[in-house]
């Protein structure tokens, strides 16, 4: 269409450029034009934290930022948390914990996850659940998630010392 | 905990990472919503703003001529089902219902209700042409009050629909209604029952609408070929249902649609119901290109399949020394648009965990303007463990009774006959009241003055049916074991354990993966807590199957007869003590003869039952009514609990979901039938803010019918938690709560109401 603009991002530590309309959601952008679809659409109205990805340091819910705004930012998604191939320490907690069932929210609890411990790298129980509430879950009860999350910080700061 | 002798197991009870996990921590798990295909359309669908209304007349024209959009259907594309009943494997279903569901024809019964579908080139196009779609209406009284439905004089949702009678004399009415079914269950004589009681309680309950609320919208992709091979991509908690649901309303034969089960991002019952499908489909022939429709997250709640909010009258009569006598219950479900409601399932789950000698159940399934329900977790056995369960609490209050000691004292045993019938194998009900009652939770004094301490139990049938698996033995030792139920929970891991076990190879040397209908034989859904049972059965009969075919590639390396190679714990052993484990004939197997594959396939129709207690300490906020949960602790008989971490998900899981339906969730519809809060901001689900952490206690009392004593926990967790909570609101503030939700303003009000009573 004659209305889209070019963006330019750095996504996942790479440049992206890519065209996008003034409507379409920076979730839209990272799923249809950019093929990271490991962020995921549960609500589009910034209910449900399945879409949650790092901007420029702080987690946000990619349904409410609109592509055009993330022009110059940086922005770091589910498939940009361990670049190697290898799983980090929040993701191989939730592994470990068995901190999932049907998956959908994963990726949304780990982006949430990653920006808690950036914050904070040895959260109470209190502050985990505080920092995740905004990440809904309809399959675990969150138990295991919380966990998995107490596990991560530990494994994180055993790693960097 | 274990009850019995603990047979010895390699890899069943332990908890190897599962298979799916590294796709599902990185991304890389394709949900529906995932796919591309080349050419591929965006669809959008038009829906009611209306309850309950005449449709007069659709106008397209401005639609089709936008550029990009590319099809444009209304229910004159749906092919007309005439008066059709097709067993679809969750029951018999009116053909016509489900089309008009899909697409509403003449008339529309609930807001949200599709009335056309647009295929275009983006989905802001299809969007912007559905807006210039025009409908006109000619609005009917919407029919929202359960009650007031089933009245003589309410209007009329279903001109089809007369009352069918389950277990009771047909009415041989031919009046128009709109109570679809009405079920009767009678056992003893509950007169005598009642006159023999000592006390007897009774009290009225209502419970609202409340949905699955799975994180991921409903969703479908669909190629209409030319060779009218139709290809679906969805999210689903049944492949072959889905299948036949699509083949039926399209009138295709069921050989002619393939469906490609993607990752479901969560189901608990309302994924089995095809919304989306068809109209991809058809707007797929339209264009002969690939379409793919999303719901938004709206739309789930307006019109997918939540389950009934309900009316129940219940009444219990028991001896002065704590002998429950006798039982009634009158409940009422909202069926929705179309019948269909679990009702039956209530009926049969009322008084399912006590040795009632005499009851009397009777259930309504009403249509009323509201989105068609559907199953969700143990369906129809929360709203009905709500009432009995207070009543049970009530009983032991006036009985002076503990009651984990009432609820021993009349447990459902081995043989006992349910109201509805069926005699019970042996099942866990005893044991799980009893690991409440010893638990360090239950021991533990609570303190405070507006907390309380509440206990509940709850049942859920658990079903058996249908599951195929194929296992290939790879030349490496591992084994590739392909299956037809859709995961949604980890059971990948849960069959391949069982097959591994009986292989007595590593959990890891298997590699399940879920494939689509033309690839495995029939499965039926992914529900009715069946899969781990069920498709783990015919995984173990799978295993089975190798287990021989290697005996007979080992007697062929050993030139010997079959009978004498005997398959011992993962090794093959010879006549003459010649031994080799399962990787080491493994890869020999090229020189030895056909391939090795096995099949397996499960068909029986019942499981033992589940059943769990629940204890939970509240607090309560006296200004504001808010109920906050302070512990929780989980009793559930798992008969083997093959992987614990994924039954202990399962328990914690169904709690919360039973939390959030005790205290927050319901569907606030305003008098003319809209939904006033279908986001999740204002439908609020718990948080984990919201929940402690959620003690776990695996009792495990095997169901004899499963070759390593699996019973399905998926559901029955969900029971127990509303009933617990109300219980421990009275022990706290001393109101009986007959009301879910139970939130702050009813709490307030009915604490309210007692000071001023005082």
């Amino acid at each position: 269409m004659s209305n889209k603009r070019v963006v330019t991002a750095t996504i996942n530590e790479e440049t992206a450029e890519f065209l996008c309309e003034p409507r379409q959601t920076l979730l839209e952008v990272l799923r249809d034009s950019l093929n990271l679809t490991g962020t995921k659409e549960g609500c589009s109205n910034g209910n449900c934290g399945a879409c949650t990805v790092i901007m420029n340091g702080h987690a946000v819910v990619s349904c409410l930022v609109l592509g055009v705004e993330a022009e110059g930012a940086e922005i770091q998604t589910i498939e940009g948390v361990s670049c190697d191939g290898s799983l980090n320490e929040v993701q191989s907690a939730f592994l470990e914990g068995a901190a999932l069932q049907c998956g959908i929210c994963t990726p949304g609890f780990i982006m949430q996850t990653e920006a808690l411990l950036a914050e904070k790298s040895n959260p109470t129980e209190d502050d985990i659940r505080f920092y995740l509430a905004g990440n809904l879950c309809r399959c675990t009860g969150y138990d295991k998630i919380v966990r998995a999350v107490m596990a991560a910080a530990e494994q994180r700061q055993v790693t960097t010392g | 905990m274990s009850t019995a002798e603990k047979p010895s197991y390699k890899v069943i009870g332990t908890r190897p990472i599962r298979h799916d996990g590294v796709d599902k921590v990185t991304g890389r798990a394709l949900y529906g919503a995932d796919i591309k295909l080349s050419r591929m359309l965006y669809g959008a669908t038009v829906r009611s703003p209306h309850a309950h209304a005449k449709i007069v007349r659709i106008d397209t024209s401005q639609a089709e001529l936008m550029p990009g959009v590319r099809a444009v259907i209304t229910s004159e594309d749906v092919p007309e089902q005439g008066d059709r009943v097709v067993e679809l494997g969750e029951g018999a279903v009116n053909m016509r219902h489900l089309a008009a569901n899909v697409m509403a024809r003449e008339k529309v019964l609930y807001k949200g209700h599709v009335v056309a579908a647009v295929a275009a080139d983006d989905v802001h196009t299809a969007e912007e042409a559905c807006a210039r779609i025009e409908v006109e209406y000619e609005t009917l009284p919407p029919v929202l009050d359960l009650l007031k439905a089933m009245s003589a004089d309410a209007p009329i949702l279903n001109d089809d629909i007369r009352t069918e009678s389950i277990g009771s004399a047909p009415s041989g009415s031919d009046q128009q209604t709109n109570v679809a079914k009405h079920f009767m269950f009678e056992k003893g004589d509950i007169k005598q029952g009642f006159a023999d009681a000592d006390i007897i309680v009774e009290r009225t309950f209502d419970t609202a609408m409340v949905h699955q609320g799975y994180i991921e919208p409903h969703n479908a992709t669909a190629h209409w070929n030319a060779d009218d091979k139709i290809t679906v991509w969805m999210s689903t908690q049944g492949t072959f249902s889905a299948r036949q649901q699509t083949a039926e309303l399209l009138l295709m034969p069921v050989s002619s649609v393939k469906v490609v089960p993607m990752e479901i991002g969560g189901g608990f019952g309302g994924k089995i119901s095809v919304y989306l499908t068809p109209l991809a489909a058809l707007l797929s022939k339209k264009t002969g290109r690939p379409v793919k429709i999303l719901m938004s997250r709206t739309e789930v709640f307006e019109a997918t399949g939540p389950t009934p909010g309900s009316h129940m009258r219940v009444k219990l009569g028991a001896k002065s020394d704590g002998t429950l006598v006798a039982g009634e219950a009158w409940i009422a479900f909202e069926a929705g648009a179309y019948t269909g409601s679990p009702i039956g399932a209530a009926c049969m789950c009322v008084f399912a965990c006590y040795d009632l000698p005499n009851g009397q159940v009777e259930g309504f399934d009403v249509c009323v303007n509201k989105p068609r329900t559907n199953a969700y977790r143990a369906p129809g056995s929360t709203h009905v463990a709500m009432a009995t369960e207070t009543l049970v609490d009530e009983l032991c209050e006036k009985l002076k009774m503990d009651p984990t000691e009432f609820r021993i004292k009349n447990a459902a045993g081995e043989g006992t006959r349910r109201v509805d019938g069926p005699v019970y194998p042996r099942i866990g009900m005893v044991e799980t009241v009893e690991a409440i009652r010893d638990s360090e939770h239950y021991k533990t004094t609570l303190d405070g003055k507006f907390c309380g301490r509440g206990v509940a139990s709850g049942f859920w049938f658990n079903v058996g049916l249908k599951s195929s698996v194929s296992a290939t033995v790879n030349s490496d030792g591992t084994v590739a074991l392909v299956e037809g139920s859709t995961d949604i929970g980890g059971t990948r891991t849960s069959i391949a354990m069982q097959l591994a076990e009986t292989l007595g190879i590593a959990a890891e040397d298997v590699n399940p993966v879920v494939v689509d209908t033309d690839s495995i034989g029939y499965t039926d859904i992914t529900g009715g807590s069946r899969v781990t049972f069920s498709t783990g059965i015919a995984a173990i009969n799978a295993a089975i199957s190798i287990q021989e075919q290697m005996c007979q590639r080992a007697a062929i390396l050993w030139e010997t007869d079959a009978e004498n190679v005997r398959y011992e714990e993962g090794h093959l052993v010879g006549p003459s003590d010649q031994r080799l484990s399962f990787r080491e004939l493994a890869e020999k197997l090229r020189e030895l003869g056909d391939a090795v594959v096995g099949y397996g396939t499960s068909g029986s129709e019942t499981q033992g039952g589940a059943f769990g207690t629940h204890c939970v300490d509240v607090e309560i906020d006296p200004e504001l009514g808010k109920v906050q949960i302070l512990r929780y602790t989980i009793a559930q008989d798992a008969g083997t609990a093959i992987h614990p971490s994924y039954v202990e998900g399962q328990m914690q899981g169904g709690v919360v979901q039973g939390i959030g339906w005790a205290l927050n969730e319901e569907y606030w519809y305003d008098e003319q039938g809209e939904m006033h809060n279908p986001t999740f901001l204002d439908y609020r689900i718990p948080t984990c803010y919201d929940v402690p952490m959620i003690d776990t206690i695996i009792v495990e009392v095997p169901d004899p019918q499963h070759p390593y004593g699996v019973r399905g926990v998926g559901e029955v967790p969900i029971c127990p938690p509303p009933a617990a909570i109300a219980n421990a609101i009275y022990d706290a503030l001393g109101i009986r709560m007959t009301e879910l939700p139970m939130a702050p303003h009813r709490v307030l009000a009915a604490y309210l109401g007692r000071n001023t009573d005082d």
